[in-house]
């Protein structure tokens, strides 16, 4: 590479046909479809003064709701992450009969109306599990199911095997093969859809509504709290705690993009 | 070998516990009544305006979803442009925001009294309560799936051959079609795949601003919510089978076009 | 490559042929054998815009059917939207078009004078407001074997309650009330914190979660009561001695057509209050309600929501999120639950 003349060998912006004017058009479309209805959300959290803002963002509800979100949120998405690392590699790599419908099958979650899902799993699930916390914790690792598998599935799919084809002349076990080389190349897909997993689990309100039963400070998330203040004309309230879990959820999300590029740059 | 066993086996169990005895249940309370049934359910009047307003919405969103998707994985992963990080972080954005939110954001920006509200009424432009708002919305919770499937395809496949063309005389569209397109074309594949099941599936948002006008606004979603409301499981069931039916042929199409490389 | 390109173009491009092909099918009904009442624009003639609480559906689409056989009715476009009270009124609130509004409870329509798309003296005309009323009543498991009649008996150790939340629902607030008539804030204490396991969304998802096997008793609505036992559900319902009045108002909006106001007249007139009347909600029209006498039996005592000083002063006593008397004692519920 060295030989070529350095105007060549370093890559110009414009490689990918995106550079300064695929970035003007990229955040004009994400400001009118994403920032700015969000910002009108903000402005009215802040409409009724600042004190206000923090009364309703930061009751005890409120905060009780927040942790309950936050927290099952992260326990599905480390399932998720787990899980669906092994699912993806035993669809692209593995072969065996009914593969394909499987395959297709996994995209379910997303197309059904959480309203169904959450009532099938309360009738499967029942009594014993019904308004309960894992009843929440079912209903968000059902909704979250594809991301991960979704994520990692293309990545795995465009993998050099030639790696993995060395290690293993060279004597390595299928464990060390998956966990020097595969692994590393996946991180950035797994983090990737593990955002999205955790985002969406915090977003998610239909299936969960139902059978959380929706106890105040036990099984009752943000935006069921944030639909209360609504319901009681508190809109306010609702922008505010909204906001609050927003800008929670977005650092978390951020901190595993910085993790995911990380894991990019250490890539082989 | 064994191992590979363990593995299918592990990833078995739990799809089937967490989402194959769920779908059953749903395919069994589905047909349950019996195909006639079934049929006569989803060819009512409001059944056949949902539908079509569903797959309206979707074919509008997608699209739109997949350019500005595809793009914006372009500007995060390949260039240079400074504020690029700031895109990044407004990408998952829609995500952590809750359905009831979105639909309220809307409504704050278009609904009367809102930022817009009223010079749009006065030009007697509608766009809450009806269709428009229905697609805003939808792009609204679609908007990081296609960025997030490709973008770390487009890391993992590296600049190289992109670098090679441009060296070689070709322009960036040109570049872009025969070298970028062809090698992302599976994270595209799967974020179209995403989004449309995401779009058609689509309830709380839609819910708060469509207004829910009989044969109007109310898409599938809100005709299974309905449904359910009014006792009529068997009919929720019904048409939530069509959205399970449009998903499916997305990914059905999705694969035809591009035959899958069954790679092992 | 070329796949995609043409892909991404070329399905939609299909579907908006197609689309064209279709704006003319579909329609408003979702009953399988009739030819499709079809909603939308109307040609020539006029539209009634119907907002309106989820559980009368059932009632207005018979009702909209008579009114179309009148000669008042004929012609006459009906565009129609259900949804939760609350959720319905907000609509309006933002622009949702609509020429008559009809809720599970009067806040929601006061909502709309507030915002001055209802005229302030809505509650003297059409009957005073009201459309149709109820009482609390308890629906337990057929065969009441518990042997549940009296809000007293819903305090009975072994008894698991389910009622609406009323902070998430209007109309759940009438149980509330119920419950408050009768026993004062002590009782609705005692109720809550002991005796209510969950409190769903929605009367009607509170319905469906005792249907699903949930609790032994649900407080709801007499006309909730008698729509379930129509719809086949298994159960049976007990309406107690004391009980609360739930008052379902009716209104027409300042931009209504003379036609609306029609509607509504017909909605209060006999033909209409007996289509209510048979789906279990007790008719406005002293006369109907007598007619069907042996549904709809007198209990010994009835309070309203009058008796209490109105809604404005309920609303801030009871049920304010923060100040509330039953936001404080739902709070205190939580804590005591927590695992």
């Amino acid at each position: 590479m060295s030989a070529l003349p350095a105007s060549v060998a370093r890559p110009r912006p414009r490689v990918g046909g995106a550079g300064a004017i695929g970035f003007g058009i990229a955040t004009l479309w994400l400001s009118v479809i994403v920032l700015l209805p969000l910002a009108a959300v903000v402005d009215r959290s802040l409409a009724d003064g600042l004190g206000a803002f923090w009364d309703a963002a930061f009751s005890r509800q409120a905060v009780a709701a927040l942790r309950f979100t936050v927290l099952m949120s992260l326990i599905v998405t480390a399932i998720n992450a787990a899980f669906g690392t092994l699912i993806a590699w035993v669809l692209v790599r593995d072969r065996f009969p009914g593969k394909k419908v499987l395959n297709a099958v996994i995209d379910l979650p997303f197309a059904l109306p959480t309203i169904v899902a959450g009532l099938t799993l309360l009738a499967l699930y029942g009594d014993a599990i019904a308004f309960t916390k894992w009843a929440v914790l079912l209903a968000m690792l059902f909704v979250t199911l594809p991301f991960c598998i979704r994520a990692v599935q293309p990545v795995l799919m465009e993998l050099d095997r030639e790696m993995e084809e060395a290690a293993a002349s060279l004597g390595a076990s299928g464990a060390t093969i998956f966990r020097r080389i595969v692994l590393p190349n996946l991180v950035p897909a797994i983090v990737s859809g593990g955002a999205l997993a955790f985002a969406r689990a915090v977003g998610e309100f239909g299936s969960i509504v139902l059978i959380s039963g929706n106890i105040p400070f036990d099984t009752q998330v943000t935006s069921v709290y944030a639909f209360k203040q609504i319901e009681s004309d508190n809109i306010g309230g609702a922008a505010a705690v909204s906001i609050v879990l927003l800008t929670l959820s977005l650092a978390i999300l951020v901190a595993l993009r910085l993790v995911e590029r990380w894991g990019a740059r250490h890539d082989g | 070998m064994a191992s590979r066993l363990t593995l299918r086996a592990i990833a078995l169990a739990y799809l089937g516990a967490v989402l194959l005895v769920p779908v059953a249940v749903i395919l069994y309370r589905t047909l349950e009544p019996g195909v006639g049934e079934v049929w006569a359910s989803i060819t009512t009047p409001a059944a056949i305006s949902a539908f079509w307003l569903t797959v309206t919405v979707t074919a509008i969103a997608v699209p739109l979803n997949t350019v500005f998707g595809i793009l914006t994985a372009l500007v995060l992963v390949r260039s240079r442009v400074r504020g690029r990080r700031f895109l990044e972080a407004i990408i998952d954005l829609p995500f952590a925001v809750s359905p009831v939110v979105i639909g309220l954001s809307l409504i704050l920006l278009y609904g009367r009294g809102g930022w817009f509200g009223d010079e749009l009424a006065d030009a007697g432009i509608q766009i809450i309560f009806s269709l428009p708002g229905i697609v805003l919305a939808t792009i609204f919770v679609c908007v990081p799936f296609v960025v997030r499937e490709v973008a770390p395809v487009l890391r993992e496949i590296g600049d190289d051959q992109e670098q090679a063309a441009t060296t070689l005389g070709a322009n960036a569209w040109q570049t872009f079609r025969r070298i970028t397109l062809p090698s992302i074309r599976w994270g595209v594949a799967y974020g179209v795949i995403l989004s449309t099941a995401r779009a058609v599936g689509e309830f709380g948002a839609v819910s708060v601003v469509s207004g829910k006008i009989a044969g109007e606004t109310e898409t599938l979603t809100l005709l299974v919510e309905k449904r359910f409301q009014n006792f009529d499981v068997a009919g929720a069931y019904a048409a939530s089978a069509l959205l399970a039916v449009i998903a499916l042929t997305t990914l059905l199409a999705m694969t035809l076009v591009h035959p899958r490389k069954d790679s092992a | 490559m070329k796949p995609i390109a043409l892909r991404l173009f070329g399905v939609p491009a299909l579907l908006v042929a197609l689309l064209v092909v279709a704006t003319g099918c579909g329609g408003a009904s979702d009953e399988p054998t009739s030819s499709g009442q079809s909603s939308g624009s109307a040609d020539g003639g006029q539209t009634i815009s119907l907002v309106a609480y989820s559980t009368p559906e059932v009632v207005y689409d018979e009702i909209i059917a008579d009114f179309a056989k009148t000669p008042d009715g004929k012609g006459i476009q009906f565009k129609e939207s259900y949804g939760g009270s609350g959720e319905q009124s907000r609509a309006v609130a933002a622009g949702l078009k609509a020429d008559v509004v009809a809720f599970s409870l009067a806040p929601d329509v006061t909502r709309l004078v507030d915002e001055g798309l209802v005229a302030a003296d809505w509650n003297t005309r059409h009957r005073d407001g009201l459309v149709s009323t109820s009482l609390v009543s308890f629906i337990v498991r057929k065969g009441n074997s518990k042997n549940i009649r009296s809000w007293d008996d819903l305090l009975k150790p072994d008894v698991e309650v389910v009622t609406g939340n009323p902070f998430t629902s209007g109309g759940a607030k009438w149980n509330i009330l119920g419950a408050y008539a009768h026993g004062g804030l002590d009782y609705v204490s005692k109720l809550i914190k002991e005796h209510v396991r969950v409190q769903p969304k929605s009367a009607r998802e509170a319905l469906q979660a005792f249907t699903g096997g949930q609790g032994d008793v649900l407080i709801s609505y007499e006309n909730e009561a008698i729509l379930a036992q129509k719809k086949g559900q298994d159960v049976d319902y007990v309406t107690p001695d004391d009980t609360f009045l739930i008052e379902n108002p009716i209104a027409v909006t300042k931009t209504a057509s003379a036609t609306a106001n029609t509607f509504v007249d017909f909605a209060l007139s006999r033909e209409g209050q007996q289509r209510f009347a048979e789906w279990g909600y007790r008719p406005v029209d002293k006369e109907v309600l007598k007619a069907n006498a042996s549904k709809f039996p007198e209990p010994k005592k009835v309070t309203t929501i009058a008796d209490l000083g109105g809604w404005s002063k309920v609303d801030d006593a009871l049920f304010d999120a923060d100040q509330g008397s039953v936001a404080k004692i739902e709070e205190t519920a939580g804590v005591s639950t927590a695992k």
